[in-house]
């Protein structure tokens, strides 16, 4: 079996699929990507289905060698990649050839970028999913993070026009943020635990994510939001993209690898079109929350959808 | 017919909200509600999520309709309970308390004032309702303890607490099911594992179950574990 060899990991690279879904009841968390978008634009451009596993790179990107002549597609989080020195487009599609080396250099913009090798990462799936989820040690390559002399099986290429690997992919217009960017949010589930004025609070000034942010959620720090009743509630579920607000005030957005329940008030939640976007971001980055409205988050999702369908159409 | 109300979290999850108590009763609703979407699933619907007095339902938004989930969750919600479940389901813990597996035993039967023989004994005589599993894969939250155990959460949480640990937090018992760092205070442990992905069923209890804790020593602790490990 074919596989990729890692000859310097990054600062945090993991193998991610589109989540380990139909678990939470049993408090296993979904993980899966945090930007989704760029994830499926990598896999659509490697000619992968759309749930193959590819690997979330974070800040610092790796250094990796293939057993063979393998398509890959990067997408998301730009940066200077070479094919033994030689630079490739920030992100894009190419064929690395057998023994050659794909590094990741400077970093342009964003925070996570994805790399799709044609036939997937084949790590063995756990309850049905390769998602890495690092605070469980579950799925992915051991269920942590890659590190030097790992070494990863991939799947089998879909047969495809070795021409197309060269395309550039035209169009991508999923921008990426370059420190900052505005997250429409819907008020709730909780909303009615805040006092007057929180969600205008929330949307008044943007936040910071501190530094202690990871994959489970981002701490912010930006305008304090004030409990009616307390900053308890009896633990329930945690939402992609839910703002939750324990009690010192200071609001924690939940990302990939949130855990199944929490017990704080959520006062708001980011419309599935910008989860993307807040994946993007990182420690130091600033977030504005806008409220919308329903509509207008289904009609943000519904042209984002188009959107990736034509790109995976054009890649077939 | 109990009062609930049905709240979004986003535009892909909706909350299907029971009685803000923590009551047996209440909780049964939500398992029901949860039981009854998995029996007879919605197209669109990802995930289905019973909690203490809620339960979460994530579905995909392109591909559900919306109306009909809303439609099904009302008339789910509103429908009686089903007949509670027969006494031989009660699930049995074995747990060896005390020593190094409970280094909390005697803080949690001085709470009550009592003796720590006591205190095993108001642990053990209950039967606890399994409210809903969280935090971490196959980690039960049960109830209700007895008041006289218990026992707040320990001021400083433990760095490293040993997987089958069995632990007080309050009215809450629960099993860890990985080694994690933790506040509970830890009475004693199990051999059995309340996760392990080596099993065809990897998860030992699921929320709306019944478990009783039984004490054993620690000769009968080692032999379990030798032959469940």
């Amino acid at each position: 079996m074919a596989s990729v060899h890692v000859v310097k990991p990054g600062l945090l690279t993991t193998v991610q699929d589109r989540g380990r879904w139909g678990f939470q009841a049993l408090g296993v968390s979904v993980a899966g990507p945090m930007d989704p978008v760029s994830h499926r634009i990598a896999n659509a451009m490697a000619g992968n289905a759309v749930d193959a596993a590819a690997l979330e790179v974070t800040l610092v990107g790796p250094e990796l060698v293939f057993d063979d002549e393998r398509i890959v597609a990067v997408a998301g989080a730009e940066f200077e990649i070479t094919i033994d020195r030689d630079p490739v487009d920030a992100t894009g599609c190419f064929v690395v050839p057998t023994g050659a080396a794909l590094r990741f250099g400077r970093r342009v913009r964003g925070t996570r970028a994805y790399i799709a090798v044609a036939g997937g990462i084949d790590t063995p799936p756990v309850l049905g999913s390769r998602a890495t989820h690092l605070p469980s040690a579950m799925g992915g390559f051991g269920g942590r993070a890659l590190t030097v002399g790992d070494r990863l099986s991939c799947g089998a290429a879909r047969p495809r026009p070795h021409a197309a690997a060269h395309a550039r992919l035209a169009g991508v217009p999923h921008s990426v943020p370059d420190g900052r960017a505005t997250l429409r949010i819907l008020p709730g589930p909780q909303s009615d635990r805040f006092a007057a004025g929180a969600l205008e609070a929330l949307q008044s000034a943007p936040y910071r994510i501190a530094s202690s942010s990871n994959r489970m959620g981002f701490r912010l720090s930006g305008p304090p939001l004030a409990h009616t009743r307390g900053a308890d509630v009896i633990s329930d579920a945690t939402p992609l993209g839910v703002v939750q607000v324990p009690a010192s005030g200071q609001p924690i957005l939940l990302m990939a690898d949130r855990q199944t329940s929490g017990g704080y008030p959520k006062i708001a939640t980011v419309i599935t079109a910008d989860i993307g976007l807040a994946g993007q971001l990182g420690p130091g980055d600033t977030i504005a929350f806008a409220v919308c409205s329903p509509g207008e988050a289904m009609t943000a999702l519904i042209g984002q959808e188009q959107h990736l369908m034509s790109v995976e159409a054009g890649r077939r | 017919m109990s009062a609930f109300r049905i709240v979004a979290a986003g535009d892909s999850a909706l909350i299907v909200e029971f009685e803000e108590r923590i009551d047996p009763e209440v909780n049964a609703r939500a398992v029901a509600l949860a039981e009854r979407l998995h029996v007879d699933p919605v197209a669109g619907v990802r995930d289905v999520v019973p909690t203490y007095r809620s339960v979460a339902v994530y579905f995909d938004p392109l591909r559900t309709a919306h109306d009909a989930l809303m439609a099904r969750l009302e008339r789910e919600a509103a429908a009686p309970l089903p007949a509670a479940r027969p006494a031989h389901d009660v699930l049995r813990l074995p747990v060896c308390y005390g020593g190094e597996f409970g280094p909390d035993l005697a803080a949690v039967a001085g709470f009550g004032g009592i003796s720590e023989t006591a205190a095993i004994d108001l642990h053990t005589k209950n039967t606890y309702h399994v409210f809903m599993l969280g935090f971490a894969p196959g980690l039960a939250y049960l109830g209700i303890v007895d008041e006289r155990i218990a026992a707040p959460r320990r001021d400083t949480p433990r760095v490293r607490v040993p997987r089958g640990s069995v632990g007080i937090a309050g009215g809450q018992t629960g099993v860890y099911p990985s080694e994690t760092p933790g506040g509970w205070q830890i009475i004693g442990r199990t051999p059995l594992l309340p996760f392990d992905l080596t099993r065809p069923n990897p998860f030992l209890m699921r929320a709306g179950d019944a478990v009783r804790f039984d004490a054993i020593d620690r000769v009968e602790f080692d032999r379990l574990e030798r032959e469940v490990r």
